[in-house]
């Protein structure tokens, strides 16, 4: 009895170092394709925090008061107009509920200009 | 002075006005009081945008929204969280305070029975009263230390006083008072009216949202939000009374809360309430 619990024991341990080392393989090949600093940004709860309400391809758990952020260079091939909807969208809308990322200081200019290069990239 | 007030006056006529314009608001005019007409149009408003929903079910919140939610919601409700709230807060009611009174001689019934009349407005000193503010009020008459307002003794309290209540239809009242039309009127103002950071009013995920997701977490109808209080919230893990909501909603849009009961958010709370006339007391509830 208690041989055949060592056994299993040494087997779960050897399944566990092998999911580590394909865990941490994994995890190594994904750090050769860093995100882009504008990814950072818009996923951070704390900064642009867009998945609250916007779906974003590679992110989790989106929400859907806005809609989903695809097909950026299509939708919007001047750059000013994306820009000036992450600093201020109420200008264009009024009653929109996006906060105003760049009057309210919530972003800085430089971060703004981070989250649209990224959002170029969906 | 005078010049100041018009012009906040005109602001706020402004203010309504656009939101009137784009639905956010589902009022009726903006420059008369009129708490049956904007009652009318709160209701078309929630009905008309969730035809599929029975109109008691709005006091569940979320859940009336969203059936994944609702099934899960009703797994949990077979050993509801809130239990032990319920449980404190009789035991509370069947205590007397050091004097010898208890919590049932502050209140018409004795206090079982009566959450759907808050909060209501008194005449004597011109304010919005609502149970809440009642129970500490009943304690400090008593010589006792008021409770906190959010959450644990507060919670215990309105949770059994809720559930005492359940299934009775909200009859707030709004007295032909200009002082009782003014609380009103500030309430509703301030649910609409934009704040914090991030710009948020009540109103932008209650009214313009509801059933919609931010994240996972599903937006509630403004319509019924009251009824369910207290609430056991996963996210708080624990009870929250409606102060805690309303402070909680403030610092979420990255604004500054009032005081819990500050005459506002008593004010808001009244503006709800009777927005919410009619619908059943559901409370205690429980929200992810």
């Amino acid at each position: 009895m208690r041989g055949e619990r060592g056994t299993a024991h040494g087997t779960a341990l050897f399944v566990a170092a092998v999911v580590a080392v394909v865990l941490f393989a994994g995890a190594h090949a994904s750090a050769q394709t860093p995100a882009l600093p504008g990814q950072v940004l818009a996923f951070d709860r704390g900064k642009g925090n867009c998945l609250t309400c916007h779906d974003i391809k590679g992110g989790e758990a989106p929400g859907n008061l806005g809609p989903p952020l695809a097909d950026i260079k299509t939708r919007f091939p001047d750059r000013k107009e994306l820009r000036g909807i992450v600093f201020d969208e109420t200008k264009r809308n009024p009653q929109t509920v996006m906060p105003p990322f760049g009057r309210n200081l919530i972003l800085t200019d430089g971060e703004i200009e981070a989250i649209v290069d990224f959002l170029y990239t969906r | 002075m005078r010049i100041s007030r018009a012009i906040a006056s005109v602001v706020v006529t402004m203010m309504i006005a656009a939101l009137v314009v784009a639905g956010a608001r589902p009022a009726a005019a903006a420059d008369t009081i009129d708490p049956d007409a904007d009652f009318k149009a709160f209701r078309a408003y929630f009905t008309k945008l969730f035809p599929n929903v029975p109109l008691n079910d709005f006091v569940n919140g979320p859940y009336s929204m969203d059936a994944e939610l609702r099934k899960q919601w009703e797994a949990i409700d077979d050993f509801p969280p809130y239990d032990f709230a319920i449980d404190r807060g009789k035991q509370m009611f069947a205590t007397a305070f050091k004097n010898g009174k208890t919590y049932g001689d502050c209140f018409p019934e004795k206090g079982i029975g009566i959450r759907q009349n808050y909060p209501y407005f008194d005449d004597k000193t011109g304010e919005v009263i609502t149970l809440e503010l009642e129970l500490n009020r009943c304690r400090e008459a008593n010589g006792e230390e008021p409770y906190s307002y959010v959450k644990d003794e507060m919670a215990s309290l309105t949770a059994y006083m809720a559930f005492t209540s359940r299934g009775k239809p909200f009859d707030i009242k709004i007295p032909n008072d200009p002082r009782a039309l003014a609380a009103y009127q500030k309430g509703a103002e301030y649910f609409y009216a934009r704040r914090g950071q991030l710009n948020f009013s009540c109103a932008s995920c209650h009214v313009q949202n509801p059933g919609n997701h931010i994240r996972t977490e599903v937006l509630a109808p403004a319509l019924g939000i009251v009824a369910a209080m207290p609430i056991y919230r996963s996210e708080w893990s624990g009870m929250g009374t409606m102060s805690r909501r309303l402070v909680t909603c403030n610092s979420q849009v990255r604004g500054v809360p009032l005081k819990p009961q500050d005459e506002l958010y008593r004010d808001v709370e009244y503006y709800l309430s009777y927005m919410s006339n009619g619908l059943p007391v559901s409370g205690p509830g429980t929200r992810p």
